[in-house]
């Protein structure tokens, strides 16, 4: 098909250089270039201030690469393969390398940043108010240029001057109402916007005393504060409580002697402990057959009964006797029109046992989506209802391609309505469609919002509250990956390149067959 | 030929499409950086900004305080409105260095959000502290520190159709007689509005669940809940699952699995049951509905043990990787635990604010308010650690199948089973 492609697209083009500059041309060449433009100008200014200097290159290299292209008279090709080729990268080739590097490590939560973002957490989480200690009130003024704290003790009303050496008795203040310094001799009392102004500043400062240091709460309060927890670089451990956790890169936490961490971590590559734990785990390998089983069940069934659906009413609406066929044709779309997110719940309403459409209508009282069976033909006749309005369309616009010579030519050569059809407009239709087909199971195979906004993968039996009777192995792995105990995205990851590889070596086998079906209709 | 390679192009094209539409919910965190990388460029640039995220329920009430606080510090003050998953974009967005400076959220997020190192203790002096009831400060207080400035208070409650039922049930046995009666006499559909649903729901079960004896974790030495014991699948608690299947559809029929939090409310807010088990969220529904109502605590079994809802507590939280710390800190600790907010907030949403003054105004003028702090007298803080998320699923689980009519110890087993199985992990 990347044949095909290449030999469309240039067809045209063929001819360009040696004509001369079209309005088309120009215009087309200034959309590309001021895209181009505007998103570097976009990009750029975050790009610096994170210092995501790798990315920053890359992103300069395209545009440079962009505007060098369309500047030229050559590279034609160029011209329309790298704008797709660009997109293919950033949309399809990094999220893949993504998930795939993700898979190797512990990213999720409790494990999201870094080993230095986790000691300052411990620590600035460990801080406690020195008992007995007073809360200042707290005015931020200047000496000089430097950055100093005015400190009223609000029970002894006494001024105390603090900066990064120490807290020092400041005589000469004088104190307003509200316990705050309104002037101190020698030095510049910031108002509260310029005291906001230089918020970073006020964070940083810290006043040592005795027992810990005076740190701003605020810009209005103060209180001296001791770390309970100290990270000690000597020891790579973290001490303090009558305790010392040491490092433990293999798990990304600090550990202490009996095997307990601390809770803040941070994120190590793991090796293949997540592609292990997929495949020894029991509860996760003792019911994946089960689940993968009925997620080929599912895909197969939504397949196979939006096009038999959509094709049966497309037949029906290509005959030509048909008549008023603009009407069904739009009624026919709306199920595709409607947003699928809602009318998924929608549906589930619908199901249910007491206060449901369905019952109502039939009078029945089936718990729909209580019991394994019924629940699965739920998800199924709601997913090809969504889903036939697209098989639907691509087989009338396939119809229109095939000519009506050759079923007429099928009927005079004694062919029944239904042999023409098997024979001719089938196969034909087949030719157009299948890669759409094998791309729809694709589709299906991971279409989590059908499930999950319908079943939610329930009914679960009472003895697996972990797996439910329609799950999909995505919904299946979003709930063990992100349901209980918090975001796991390296394990997530890990079972998306499982699903990733069944879904690749369907995909590569059924396309293989369609090549071959090709050469001998075509 | 050229027709059909082009035809053949362009379905390729849709084809690519559709599998590009089908991705895999793991590449989400890719596409993070890219839409958040502007972001943190407008906050960085913007100096002396505070920004504050907030759920749509709370950015308008917020506001005109918020530019108060940014005019008397000559900064501006910008409320965004997040409104879904915040607990989830705000650590992936904080993780990015493109999160806010201050977030507002439930208490119960306080021990992932610790774990990821995304928020910084709150300093409240003891007379701050002393202005809050003594719940709201517990709820907040996490490994000994406090992590938030709590403003308002909210737990469920009974609430019931004083035409229907006219006194407040004294048990559940003699709520569900009633119900029952009502049922038989065909003026009401149902025995009691809760909501069940095909996965269970373990908020609003939970003081039923913990008056049949059951019990979620064990305590620590300081009186914390403790992972390490999980006691879902304990004797007492299979003794209360199966007091819920007694409640089930095999049995009275009060807890039933087509209820569920869609259609609880409205169904007794048409007058289709005499009881809900539900919130302060439900309130406006049930005036809507036009139905003369009173609130009452959730009752207890005969001889049970007492009914203790979970207390969840809205709270502010500082995040530790803001660009105005500072600023954070003062907002949190010195501005919002003002009464003058914490009412306007209560009166964009009517939950019991946390802060003693104000829900001394606020009891004034709306008695539903106290009647709902009342029922949540002897609540129990929902448990802030992280491990909590394990409980929910496996819990409403077992309560579904246990409503359905299946076997309590079996269930109750099962769910201990999945808990225990992922807090290993």
């Amino acid at each position: 098909m990347a044949l095909d492609v290449r030999q469309a697209a240039p067809a045209p083009v063929r001819e360009r250089p040696r004509r001369e500059t079209t309005t088309a041309f120009v215009v087309s060449r200034i959309v590309v270039l001021s895209v181009a433009a505007a998103i570097l100008l976009y990009a750029v200014p975050p790009l610096v201030a994170t210092g995501s200097w790798v990315a920053l290159g890359l992103l300069c290299a395209v545009s440079a690469a962009i505007v060098y292209l369309y500047l030229t008279r050559r590279f034609i090709p160029a011209k329309y393969l790298i704008p797709g080729t660009v997109f293919l990268i950033a949309f399809q080739v990094f999220p893949v390398v993504y998930t795939v590097t993700t898979a190797f490590t512990n990213f999720g939560d409790g494990h999201r940043g870094d080993k230095a973002a986790a000691v300052t957490a411990i620590e600035t989480g460990s801080v406690r108010q020195a008992p007995g200690s007073p809360e200042y009130t707290l005015s931020v003024a200047l000496r000089g240029e430097e950055l100093v704290f005015l400190l009223v003790d609000p029970a002894t009303k006494r001024v105390s001057l603090g900066t990064a050496d120490g807290l020092t008795p400041l005589d000469g203040a004088k104190v307003g109402v509200t316990g705050k310094v309104l002037t101190a001799p020698g030095l510049t009392v910031l108002k509260a916007p310029e005291a906001a102004a230089r918020g970073p500043e006020i964070t940083a400062l810290a006043v040592p005393t005795d027992d810990g240091v005076i740190k701003a709460n605020g810009l209005s309060r103060a209180v001296e504060g001791k770390a309970a927890l100290v990270y000690d670089a000597a020891c790579d451990c973290v001490r303090g409580d009558g305790d010392t956790w040491t490092a433990d890169e293999s798990q990304g936490y600090f550990v202490n002697a009996t095997g307990e961490h601390l809770a803040q971590g941070w994120q190590v590559n793991v090796g293949l402990d997540n592609f292990a734990r997929v495949l020894t785990n029991p509860t996760i390998s003792g019911y994946f057959a089960g689940v993968l089983g009925w997620n080929l069940a599912f895909a197969l069934a939504s397949v196979l009964g939006c096009f038999g659906l959509g094709m049966g009413v497309a037949l029906a609406l290509h005959h030509p006797r048909m008549r008023g066929t603009k009407i069904y044709r739009i009624v026919l779309i709306l199920p595709y029109a409607m947003p699928a997110f809602a009318m998924l719940l929608v549906w589930r309403d619908m199901f249910n046992r007491d206060f449901g459409l369905i019952n109502q209508l039939l009078g029945a009282e089936i718990d729909w989506l209580g019991q394994t069976g019924t629940a699965r033909l739920g998800v199924i006749l709601v997913n090809i209802w969504l889903g036939f309005p697209y098989m639907f369309l691509v087989t009338t616009g396939a119809l229109q391609a095939i000519p009506r010579e050759l079923t007429e030519a099928a009927s005079i050569d004694g062919a029944t309505p239904f042999k023409a059809f098997r024979r001719v407009t089938l196969p034909l239709l087949l030719v157009a469609l299948t890669p759409l087909l094998i791309s729809a199971f694709a589709y299906n195979f991971n279409n989590y919002n059908a499930i999950a906004l319908t079943t939610d993968g329930g009914p679960f039996p009472a003895d697996s509250p972990q797996v439910g009777s329609t799950d999909l192995l995505i919904t299946y792995t979003f709930r063990l990956a992100f349901g209980a105990g918090g975001a796991q995205f390296g394990f997530a990851a890990a079972i998306s390149v499982f699903i990733f590889a069944i879904v690749a070596v369907i995909s590569t086998v059924a396309f293989r067959r369609t090549r071959k079906q090709e050469e001998v209709y075509a | 030929m050229r027709m059909r390679a082009l035809g053949v192009a362009a379905l390729a094209t849709l084809a690519f499409a559709a599998t590009a539409c089908g991705s895999s919910p793991s590449a989400a965190p890719t596409a993070a950086p890219g839409t958040s990388a502007p972001a943190s460029a407008s906050a960085a640039a913007g100096g002396g900004a505070l920004v504050i995220w907030a759920d749509p329920l709370r950015v308008k009430p917020l506001q005109p305080f918020a530019e108060q606080f940014g005019t008397e510090n000559g900064v501006t003050v910008e409320v965004k409105e997040i409104s879904k998953d915040n607990q989830m974009t705000f650590l992936t967005a904080s993780q990015q260095g493109s999160g806010p400076d201050i977030v507002i959220g439930a208490h119960d997020w306080i021990g992932n959000l610790v774990q990821n190192g995304a928020i910084d203790p709150v300093t409240l002096t003891e007379e701050q502290k002393a202005s809050f009831s003594p719940k709201a400060i517990q709820a907040v207080t996490f490994n000994g520190q406090i992590y938030g400035a709590p403003y308002a208070l909210e737990n469920i409650a009974l609430i019931r159709n004083t035409d229907l039922a006219p006194d407040a049930p004294a048990t559940i046995e003699e709520m569900i007689g009633k119900g029952k009666e009502l049922k038989e006499a065909g003026k009401v559909k149902e025995v009691l509005c809760i909501p069940v649903g095909q996965k269970g729901d373990a908020f609003h079960v939970y003081p039923i669940f913990a008056s049949g004896g059951g019990a979620l974790f064990g305590t620590t030495a300081s009186g914390d809940p403790d992972p390490k014991q999980v006691l879902l699948g304990s004797e007492d608690s299979v003794k209360a699952f199966g007091k819920l299947k007694e409640l089930g559809e095999k049995g009275d029929g009060a807890l039933r699995t087509s209820l569920t939090n869609e259609n609880y409310i409205v169904n007794f807010a048409g007058g289709k049951c005499a009881y809900l088990v539900s919130g302060p969220w439900a309130i406006s529904e049930v005036k809507k509905g036009g139905i003369k109502y009173d609130i009452s605590a959730v009752p207890a079994f005969k001889d049970g043990k007492p009914a203790t809802p979970f207390v969840g507590v809205q709270s502010f939280f500082v995040a530790s990787k803001g660009k105005n710390k500072a600023l954070a800190q003062e907002f949190v600790a010195n501005y919002v635990t003002n009464k003058d907010v914490a009412k306007a907030l209560y009166d964009a949403d009517p939950r019991p604010p946390a802060l003693t003054a104000a829900l001394e105004e606020v009891k004034a003028s709306d008695p539903d308010a106290v009647k709902f702090l009342d029922a949540g007298k002897d609540g129990m803080p929902m448990p802030a650690i992280p491990e909590m998320a394990a409980i929910w699923e496996p819990f409403g689980i077992a309560e579904n199948a246990v409503v359905k009519g299946g076997d309590a110890a079996k269930a109750a087993t099962a769910a201990q089973k999945a808990i225990d199985g992922s807090l290993k992990n």
